[in-house]
């Protein structure tokens, strides 16, 4: 008998084991017990293959819920813990067997996504993507894609650093083989070559920065007439920037050296407003949640999607605006 | 539980109780029972019974194996690299040598064994804790898998299966839905639970596995094969990886050099949770794939139910030490009765 209690408790603690439901008033979840009937207020779910380490994807969250505030529906954001395609698809199964009104998808992978995005566009949920999936979205069924056009970002990037009389440019991928990555650097050649110039892609991995800074270092030792470097992220920036201040440091580098980079990041806008970068490619991630869900709030309620590629960028941060977005960036929204 | 005491006196409520999979069993009801509430009739449908038990298969495949093994004494942290090495060891023959599927499948079936077969040897040889061996090899396999990957094809993510010769009946044996949307790897999770559970209850080689596990030695002076029997529990979770492995990359038509992250962690949870002894020659393999039940009933009922998916791993470390605590409790309970 003495036992009595301890047990019960444990049996307790079980049932406590499903409280992360609680936590429903958190994203708005409303009691949804009769669910046949349509509720009133329509869900619209995110997936994406967003890591939770990067903040890249709080931005499109963000994007997505103050949508979800403004047109007074319920928005949900799911996304695997690291870039895992499996688990990505069972989460895409397990949204799709809860019935929301409407899913926007990011396609990193299409191959490993296609079955998941079918089977959601067979049960007849609206379906956007955004983000990744602007080369296979028509594939699989899909008509709107919200993103930034990878070539033509490069190719715009391509063309600015010409401007500023760059004539021959280093491209430093850190994943090589990732079609989206490889396509920034093409389309930075040929903007580039319009101009005369050329470019070349330098590949580093991202796992040792260290690594990663002796070969940005070492190619602009190695190749001559290097005027331009262009890094595919803030990640790779980080170490291009240092590369260049210790060759600048140990008069390795005297001529001028124009350094740009895809996407935003804290040290990548301090490094632009104080001059030692010259831009950044802003793909807006905001914009690509919060248009998602406003998209698929008309396709939900006048049955109404657009066609085609809705463009978030390339838009450019430079020394004039980048005060400004640092402030935006504080409040999570850039 | 108002009538426990009192039933556990009679001598089958005492045998039921003492059955390891107890905990993993009421719990799955509980959540069953739980996520029935919250969400409702989608959850009770095909397709939110589908996407459970879907998730919980491949978990399950792999859990069964390591029940057997952590039965028999050992430990397995190997089998998630080996899940990601299989992936992309099909990949490579296929898309990048040109192999027609079902040599490749052999193929890397038989890598995956003889990985299983180094662990094993290595443990029996040298006496190391398998903790350690396996732990060193979650990170050569994984290693070796990325750096091979990235020097042949300059990748790490390949896809296009669907190009190679004998794809469509690997399909239907692997990733095909007999009865959609239920995938056919359920199936092969039901089947291995069965076939590990009659193999561990009906066979000499399950008295052998219960024997290495609990008491090596005496087992030994009895004239168990005590490491030929664990160097074939090591090879059993080494193919079901491999399966893992394979089910995944056909049905996702790709595979990359992350596959089966965490894999080997989730397993042991199953397993735990299921009922086995971290100690060995106590458990169950009933109990394992009702583990592998839990962790997919938790991880797409908390996404069904519109909470954000990053509470599943607290969910589902709650449940594990929850499952320990009261399996710990019962066996005391049952223990001091006798």
């Amino acid at each position: 008998m003495t036992l009595r209690p301890p047990a019960l408790l444990w049996l307790l603690g079980l049932a406590a084991c499903g409280s992360p439901g609680e936590q429903r008033d958190d994203v708005g979840a409303k009691d949804r017990g009769d669910t046949t009937a349509r509720a009133e207020t329509p869900r619209i779910v995110l997936v994406t293959h967003g890591q939770s380490a990067d903040p890249f994807w709080s931005v499109v969250a963000t994007g997505a819920r103050e949508a979800g505030g403004e047109l007074g529906i319920r928005v949900e954001y799911q996304a695997p813990g690291t870039f895992n395609m499996v688990e990505m698809s069972q989460l895409i199964e397990a949204v799709v067997a809860s019935r929301p009104e409407g899913l926007a998808i990011s396609i990193p992978d299409g191959d490993a996504l296609a079955p998941a995005i079918r089977a959601a566009a067979a049960a007849g949920i609206p379906i956007v993507s955004i983000n990744s999936g602007a080369r296979v979205f028509r594939d699989l069924g899909l008509s709107a894609h919200i993103g930034q056009p990878e070539r033509d970002a490069g190719f715009a990037a391509g063309r600015r650093m010409a401007e500023a009389g760059v004539t021959r440019a280093l491209c430093v991928n850190h994943e090589v083989g990732n079609l989206a990555l490889d396509s920034r650097c093409e389309g930075l050649e040929d903007g580039l070559r319009e101009a005369g110039g050329s470019a070349l892609v330098l590949a580093v991995d991202l796992a040792d920065p260290e690594d990663a800074q002796q070969r940005v270092r070492g190619a602009l030792a190695r190749e001559p007439g290097i005027d331009g470097v262009l890094t595919l992220g803030p990640a790779g920036a980080v170490p291009a920037l240092a590369a260049v201040a210790m060759l600048r440091a140990s008069g390795g580098l005297d001529t001028p050296l124009e350094l740009a980079t895809f996407d935003l990041s804290m040290p990548v806008l301090e490094a632009i407003r104080e001059g030692a970068m010259s831009f950044a490619v802003d793909q807006q991630p905001y914009l690509q949640g919060y248009l998602a869900v406003v998209l698929l709030h008309k396709a939900i309620q006048i049955g109404a999607v657009p066609d085609g590629v809705i463009r978030t960028g390339p838009a450019f941060v430079t020394g004039d605006n980048a005060a400004e977005v640092i402030r935006l960036v504080g409040r999570g929204v850039r | 539980m108002e009538t426990e005491p009192a039933a556990a006196r009679s001598p089958r409520a005492r045998r039921l109780l003492a059955r390891p999979e107890l905990a993993a069993a009421l719990g799955a009801a509980v959540l069953w029972i739980f996520f029935t509430i919250q969400a409702g009739e989608p959850f009770l449908s095909r397709a939110g019974t589908a996407a459970y038990l879907n998730a919980a298969a491949p978990l399950g495949i792999l859990a069964v194996a390591v029940s057997l093994l952590m039965i028999g004494g050992e430990f397995d942290l190997s089998v998630g690299s080996i899940i990601g090495a299989s992936g992309m060891s099909v990949m490579l023959l296929t898309t990048h040598f040109g192999w027609p599927l079902w040599p490749a499948l052999a193929a890397t079936v038989g890598l995956c064994l003889s990985i299983g077969y180094l662990n094993g040897i290595i443990v029996v040889r040298t006496g190391l804790p398998s903790f350690i061996v396996t732990l060193g090899m979650l990170f050569t396999v994984r290693g070796l898998t990325i750096a091979i990957s990235r020097g042949l094809s300059g990748r790490t993510q390949l896809g296009g299966l669907d190009g190679s010769t004998g794809y469509e009946s690997a399909r239907f044996l692997f990733a095909s839905s007999p009865l959609p949307p239920f995938r056919i790897s359920v199936i092969w999770w039901i089947g291995l639970t069965v076939a590990a559970t009659w193999a561990l209850n009906r066979t000499r080689y399950g008295n052998w596995i219960f024997g290495s596990g609990g008491q090596a030695e005496t087992a030994r002076n009895l004239g168990v094969p005590v490491n030929r029997v664990k160097i074939g529990l090591f090879m059993g979770t080494a193919v079901a990886a491999s399966l893992v492995g394979i089910i995944q990359a056909v049905q996702f038509n790709g595979a990359d050099t992350l596959r089966g992250t965490l894999q080997e962690f989730w397993a042991i949870t199953a397993v735990v949770i299921g009922g086995t002894l971290l100690k060995g020659g106590y458990g169950s393999a009933v109990g394992a794939a009702l583990g592998a039940l839990i962790f997919g009933l938790v991880r797409q009922g908390i996404v069904m139910i519109g909470v954000n998916a990053d509470w599943f791993q607290v969910a589902l470390g709650t449940l594990l030490i929850a499952a320990v605590l009261f399996n710990n409790q019962v066996r005391r309970l049952v223990e001091q009765r006798r």
